[in-house]
């Protein structure tokens, strides 16, 4: 298939449209101000919404209404207005609203740095908003998979009725890339008889809440999330392994990170050193058991976690479904500074003259 | 025999919640009658707040959606822009609307979004139990302005009709009362303007309806009526605020 030059903000709002995305509310933050710049001009051509909010609360109290009176709905933001937008989602998540938020990640705390960053992870991954509910987080690591996983992003959403937010750091956002424009499975997804879209003769009114009075009520609310979220690691838990058959070391990293560590791994091996890289995809639902098998694996001796965070967010994650079975130790940088390939061999060599 | 009054079928048969005396039983009433008499409850879709409406959706018998704290207008705009052909409203308080969702309804006026606004002013938090509000009067006693507000501490109450109509999306506010039977047609007549207004594309249409709180304010609801008429109604002014673009149709 012909490849296209693509720049990852605008490759998003493409594959939002082609992906039959009806309507985006954002407001402007670098690194993604390219998404609501594409999609003012593109989406009305193709018959969609584009609106521009007076805040990034607004923006998700926009997809709130739109996407529950049935529509495909989008935002986006870089992380301190995903931070404003975490109200929303929890109410989203707990009214069962689906939609698709895109993260264009940027340094932080506060307002830290325009430059790309992997910061919020925990926000992403733990439910920034309150209450217990999850976010299905898919993280791309180059333009090409961004694009791929916006699209497939609102069938996900639709299938289970939840908001699905895909974390790209500023990088991805602002890099150009070859593309090609896949076609995309589309799902067998059920009619959306919930939606508030008018009762147009139905005997009875839809409802878009997330109130549950009753504690049994909000309880069994809960109980039916959690089921969901089941269902959910069970179907959709994503993630990658490269030369991990035989490595001493396995490097977990997402998003940009693991791409550097993909070089990273091409140096080790040719100077004989046997190292792996384990991506996990989708963020949440973190791929635990596929790592702990790894962990259980008689040949891996030491895992490296890397990440664009000062002292590691996933690594939480790592530890947890490493349970101690190997060592677990730490690369990374914020604001914006980039692991780099030599960084990750000599760390790489560090950990395994630890354990030999 | 013939039926001369009858529950208005915009209404559900859920009981309502509110206390004695208040009058957001006789609003709803007024709201769901005007969506019925212009033919519009079949493809309506109402907007609730956080505030004693927040089961507005149990009330009204058309699709409703449940906001976050003050974001209705954000909200229904999400709807609105999607469903342009239909009627789309908000339900909202004073605290939902003047306090924490002030930049929501001024940025929907100010867009000029074709949605109209049902304003319940009672100066005062109900649902949360009496804290001051945004419209809260000088003096008036409140739980968290106890010796009653004072204009040093909190400002002066803002007035919501008379602010919104400074924006040319805004093309029609009144601000009404449900207090007797003059002021409730009053009311109704506003209500049905607005929603004639919005089906007409004309721009943001706003109602603000003066409201009691007897449990809150500490007074039976005929003291609580008589309060609103001589406290209220002098700060708050009924009448039409705006009305551009009357003779449209």
């Amino acid at each position: 298939m012909e490849k296209e030059l693509w720049k990852g903000n605008e490759a998003i709002a493409e594959a939002a449209i082609r992906a039959g995305c009806n309507c985006f509310f954002g407001y402007p933050i670098t690194p993604q101000s390219e998404v609501p710049e594409y999609m003012s001009v593109h989406l009305p051509q193709a018959g969609g919404v584009f609106v521009q909010s007076e805040s990034e609360i607004a923006a998700i109290n926009m997809v709130y209404g739109a996407a529950g009176a049935g529509m495909r709905a989008m935002t986006s933001s870089s992380s301190p207005g995903i931070s404003l937008k975490q109200e929303g989602i929890s109410y989203l998540a707990g009214a069962e609203v689906p939609c698709v938020i895109v993260n264009c990640m940027r340094g932080g705390p506060g307002l830290g740095t325009i430059q790309p960053s992997q910061g919020d992870y925990f926000q992403a991954t733990r439910g920034g908003g309150n209450g217990d509910y999850r976010t299905v987080v898919l993280a791309p690591s180059n333009v090409q998979e961004t694009v791929d996983f916006v699209q497939e992003a609102f069938d996900i959403a639709d299938q289970y009725r939840n908001p699905v937010m895909i974390v790209c750091d500023g990088l991805i956002g602002q890099m150009m890339e070859p593309i090609e424009w896949r076609p995309v499975p589309r799902r067998d997804l059920p009619p959306k008889d919930w939606a508030a879209s008018g009762r147009k003769g139905r005997d009875h009114h839809n409802v878009i809440n997330s109130l549950y009075m009753a504690p049994e009520d909000c309880d069994r609310h809960n109980q039916h999330l959690e089921e969901k979220y089941a269902a959910i690691a069970e179907n959709e838990t994503r993630w990658e392994e490269v030369d991990c058959r035989d490595a001493d070391v396995i490097i977990t990293a997402y998003g940009t990170p693991a791409r550097i560590a993909l070089t990273a791994l091409e140096t080790l091996q040719a100077e004989g050193v046997k190292a792996g890289l384990f991506r996990p995809i989708t963020l949440w639902p973190f791929p635990q058991e596929a790592l702990r098998r790894l962990a259980e694996r008689p040949n891996v001796k030491a895992f490296l976690d890397v990440e664009m965070s000062s002292s590691g967010q996933m690594l939480d994650d790592v530890r947890l479904a490493v349970e101690g079975r190997r060592p677990v130790r730490y690369l990374g940088h914020a604001g914006g500074v980039m692991p780099t390939v030599e960084e990750m061999t000599a760390s790489v060599k560090a950990v395994l003259k630890e354990v030999q | 025999m013939a039926i001369v009054y009858q529950k208005s079928p915009g209404l559900t048969d859920a009981e309502l919640h509110y206390c004695p005396g208040c009058n957001h039983g006789i609003i709803h009433k007024l709201v769901a009658e005007s969506l019925v008499e212009l033919g519009l409850l079949d493809e309506a879709i109402g907007v609730c707040p956080v505030g004693c409406a927040v089961f507005a959706y149990n009330y009204f018998s058309c699709d409703m959606l449940e906001a976050a704290h003050g974001r209705a207008p954000a909200v229904a705009t999400g709807v609105k822009r999607t469903h342009p052909t239909q009627a789309v409203f908000t339900y909202q308080g004073d605290g939902d609307l003047a306090s924490i969702g002030m930049a929501e309804i001024v940025h929907a006026a100010m867009r000029g979004e074709k949605i109209t606004t049902i304003f319940i002013n009672n100066a005062i938090y109900g649902m949360t139990g009496g804290q001051m509000a945004p419209t809260t009067l000088i003096g008036q006693k409140a739980t968290t302005c106890q010796s009653g507000r004072t204009a040093e501490q909190a400002g002066m109450p803002i007035r919501m009709a008379e602010m919104l109509s400074t924006l040319d999306g805004c093309v029609y506010a009144e601000r009404v009362c449900v207090t007797d039977i003059p002021n409730i047609t009053k009311a109704k007549r506003a209500i049905k303007k607005a929603f004639e207004k919005q089906m007409n594309r004309e721009g943001f249409t706003f109602v603000e309806v003066l409201s009691t709180c007897p449990t809150n304010w500490g007074m039976t609801p005929l003291q609580a009526i008589d309060w609103l008429k001589t406290r209220m109604i002098p700060y708050y002014p009924l009448g039409v605020i705006k009305d551009t673009g009357a003779e449209v149709k």
